[in-house]
C-alpha cells in the first residue's frame, strides 16, 4: 500500500514561508474553489490556509536556538478526523493515503476539526466547507505537468530542500530512508493518530578536539628555530607513534 | 472550545423534550398499575407530547445554524456506523417521531390491549410505545453525550460522565417542567414529579461536581514537547505563522477573562441546583385547595434552565484542545 507523505527537515527550515505562498497560491486557483480571505490589508486579516510556518525558541538566552516548524495536515494513517464526520465528505483515499474533503458533500458542522488534535483543518468562512491540505492531489497525478513537477507546491517552493514528498510506506524510498537514518519521528505520538508526515530533528554537527589537536607540535619550523622552541614537555604523538 | 450558542441550545433544549417525554411515560406507567390516576388522561399525554416535540423541534432549529450548509443536512446520517455525530442525527427525528405518534394515539384513543383484554395492564399499546421512546430518549442521550465523550483528546470530555450529566441534567429539566405541566392539568402529580426532579436534580449535583472535580485534576498528555518533538522544557512559541487571527485561533478558545469564566461556573452551580430546588421546594409548598403556585414553578424551570445553558457553556469552555499548543503567540 502507497502512504504519500512529507518529511520535514527542521535542521534546514529557515521560517521563510515561501511553501506557504506558494501553497495558497496553488489551492487558490485551482477547480476546486478559493481559499477565502477577509481584509487582507486591513485592520484584522484573517484567511483559510492549508499549511503555516510557526517559530519556537528553545532554551533560555543566551542559549536559545529558533525553530522553524512548518505544519498541515499529516495525513494520519489512523486519522481521528475521518470517522467522526457524519456525511462522509472526509475520508482517506485507499490508493494513497491521502486524506480528503468532499467539498460537496461537507455540511460544515466543524465536527472533524475538533477531532484533529493537531489544528490541521480550517473552515473556509465564505464557502463554509472544511478545507486542509490535500498533499496537491490535484498536480501530484497530472501527466500535463513535466514529471519533477509532479510535487506538492510547497515542496517545490522550498528554497533550502527542507521538504520531501514521497511514499513512506515503500522502505527504500528517499523519505523512509531519511526517517529511518536521520531519526525522523511522529507529532504528538501520545493519540495513536500514527501522522504519515514525519520531522527530522535538529541535527548538530559535534566533532571532539583535544587539546594537542590545536597545536601543531611537530611543525618543523620550530625545529629550524625560525619558530619559538617546542613548550610541550611531554613526547608528542609523533615522538611514539611510527606512522 | 469556543461555546457556540446553536450547540448549547440543540443540547439543552432536546435535553427538555427527552426529560419531559420520560416524564410523561413515567405517569403513564404510574397510573397502568394504579399508583396515580389522571383526571383527563387524553389531554394530558397529547398536549404534553406535544410541547415535548416542540422542545425538540426548537433544539432541532437552533442545531441548523451550526452548520455551514444547512441544506445539505440529509448527508449527515450517511456515517451511522462511525460517527456519534451521524447516530445522533438520526436518533433526534426518530424520537420526534415517536413522541408524535404516542401523543397521536392518545389524543386518538387509539389505544388496543396487545396482549389481551384480560390483562390487569391497559393500555398495553400506547405503554409500548412509550417503551420504545423511553429507549429511544436515552439513546438519543447517549449519541449526544458521546459525541463529545468519544473525542480522546479532547480530555475534559473523554469520560463516561459527560453522557451521565447529559441523561441527568436533560431528565431533571423535563421533570421540572413536567412539574409546571402537571400543575396546570393534572394537580395530582405535582407531587410525584417535584420529588423526581429533586431526586434526579441532587443525583445530577453529584455526578456534575465530580466531573468538575476530575477535571480539576487533570493531567494534560499533550505539551509543546510533543507538539513539535522537541526534549527540552524550555520551550516558547515565538510566532504562530499569522499576525491576523484564523479559524483556529476563533473556534478553540473561549475568548472570556478567567472571571468571566468563574462566573459560568458559579452561575450553573447555583442556578441548576439549590436556587431551582429551593423555587420548586417553594412551589410544592404553595398549594392551596389542590392549587399550586404556577409563577414558583415557571421561575424554577426557568431559572433552572438558564443555569444549563450557563452550563453548557461552561462545559465547551473547560475543555482544552491540543491544538491551541500551537496557537498562543501571534506572530
Ligand atoms: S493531521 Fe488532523 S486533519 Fe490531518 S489526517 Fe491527521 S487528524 Fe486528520
Ligand atoms: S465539517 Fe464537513 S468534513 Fe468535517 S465532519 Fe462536518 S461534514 Fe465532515
Amino acid at each position: 500500500m502507497t502512504q504519500l507523505a512529507l518529511i520535514i527537515d527542521l535542521n534546514v527550515c529557515v521560517g521563510c514561508h515561501a511553501c506557504v505562498t506558494s501553497c495558497k497560491q496553488w489551492n487558490t486557483s485551482g477547480p476546486a474553489g478559493y481559499l477565502s480571505d477577509d481584509n487582507p490589508y486591513g485592520a484584522d486579516p484573517t484567511g483559510t490556509f492549508f499549511n503555516r510556518v510557526q517559530s519556537f525558541e528553545i532554551g533560555e538566552y543566551p542559549n536559545t536556538e529558533t525553530v522553524h516548524f512548518p505544519k498541515s495536515c499529516l495525513h494520519c494513517e489512523d486519522p481521528p478526523c475521518v470517522p467522526v464526520c457524519p456525511t462522509g465528505a472526509s475520508y482517506k483515499r485507499e490508493q494513497d493515503g491521502i486524506v480528503l474533503v468532499d467539498y460537496d458533500k461537507c455540511i460544515g458542522c466543524k465536527y472533524c476539526s475538533w477531532a484533529c488534535p493537531y489544528g490541521a483543518r480550517e473552515l473556509d468562512e465564505h464557502m463554509k466547507v472544511m478545507k486542509k491540505c490535500t498533499l496537491c492531489v490535484d498536480r501530484i497525478y497530472d501527466e500535463s505537468l513535466p514529471e519533477n513537477e509532479r510535487r506538492p507546491a510547497c515542496v517545490l517552493a522550498c528554497p533550502t530542500n527542507a521538504r520531501l514528498f514521497g511514499d513512506v510506506h515503500d522502505p527504500d524510498s528517499e523519505v523512509s530512508v531519511k526517517i529511518r537514518e536521520e531519526g525522523g519521528y511522529q507529532l504528538m505520538p501520545e493519540w495513536g493518530t500514527n501522522p504519515a508526515n514525519h520531522y527530522l530533528p535538529r541535527r548538530k554537527q559535534k566533532i571532539t578536539i583535544h587539546e594537542d589537536e590545536l597545536i601543531r607540535a611537530d611543525n618543523p619550523l620550530r625545529k629550524e628555530g625560525t619558530h619559538p622552541p617546542q613548550v610541550i614537555e611531554e613526547p608528542t604523538l609523533d615522538d611514539v607513534t611510527s606512522w | 472550545m469556543h461555546p457556540a450558542f446553536s450547540v448549547i441550545f440543540l443540547t439543552t433544549l432536546i435535553g427538555v423534550g427527552q426529560g419531559l417525554f420520560l416524564a410523561l411515560f413515567t405517569a403513564q406507567s404510574y397510573a397502568a398499575v394504579g399508583f396515580i390516576s389522571i383526571d383527563n388522561p387524553r389531554l394530558f399525554y397529547s398536549v404534553g407530547s406535544l410541547l415535548s416535540l416542540g422542545f425538540l423541534i426548537a433544539g432541532l432549529f437552533a442545531s441548523f445554524f451550526h452548520l455551514g450548509h444547512p441544506e445539505r443536512a440529509w448527508r449527515s446520517a450517511a456515517r451511522w456506523r462511525t460517527s456519534w455525530l451521524s447516530r445522533e442525527v438520526i436518533a433526534l427525528p426518530v424520537m420526534m417521531g415517536i413522541v408524535f405518534i404516542y401523543g397521536l394515539m392518545h389524543y386518538m384513543g387509539w389505544n388496543p390491549n396487545i396482549i389481551g383484554a384480560s390483562n390487569p395492564l391497559q393500555g398495553q399499546l400506547t405503554l409500548f410505545v412509550g417503551i420504545l421512546g423511553t429507549i429511544v430518549a436515552f439513546t438519543l442521550f447517549l449519541c449526544t453525550g458521546m459525541i463529545y465523550a468519544c473525542i480522546k483528546f479532547l480530555q475534559e470530555w473523554h469520560t463516561p460522565l459527560t453522557v451521565i450529566n447529559y441523561i441527568l441534567l436533560g431528565t431533571a429539566s423535563g421533570f421540572m417542567f413536567a412539574t409546571l405541566y402537571a400543575a396546570y392539568m393534572a394537580p395530582n402529580l405535582v407531587t410525584m414529579y417535584g420529588t423526581w426532579t429533586i431526586i434526579i436534580t441532587l443525583v445530577a449535583l453529584v455526578t456534575r461536581v465530580w466531573a468538575l472535580i476530575r477535571n480539576a485534576r487533570i493531567k494534560h498528555r499533550s505539551s509543546l514537547q510533543t507538539a513539535i518533538g522537541v526534549r527540552h522544557t524550555g520551550i516558547v512559541q515565538k510566532s504562530m505563522g499569522m499576525m491576523g487571527g484564523s479559524f483556529n485561533t476563533r473556534e478553540y478558545f473561549h475568548g472570556t477573562s478567567p472571571e468571566f469564566f468563574n462566573l459560568m461556573k458559579w452561575s450553573f452551580l447555583v442556578l441548576v441546583f439549590p436556587a431551582a430546588l429551593i423555587l420548586l421546594w417553594l412551589g410544592l409548598e404553595s398549594e392551596t385547595n389542590g392549587h399550586y403556585n404556577t409563577k414558583l414553578l415557571a421561575l424554577a424551570f426557568a431559572v433552572q434552565y438558564a443555569g444549563l445553558v450557563a452550563e453548557r457553556w461552561f462545559f465547551f469552555a473547560q475543555a482544552k484542545h491540543p491544538q491551541n499548543l500551537y496557537y498562543q503567540t501571534v506572530g
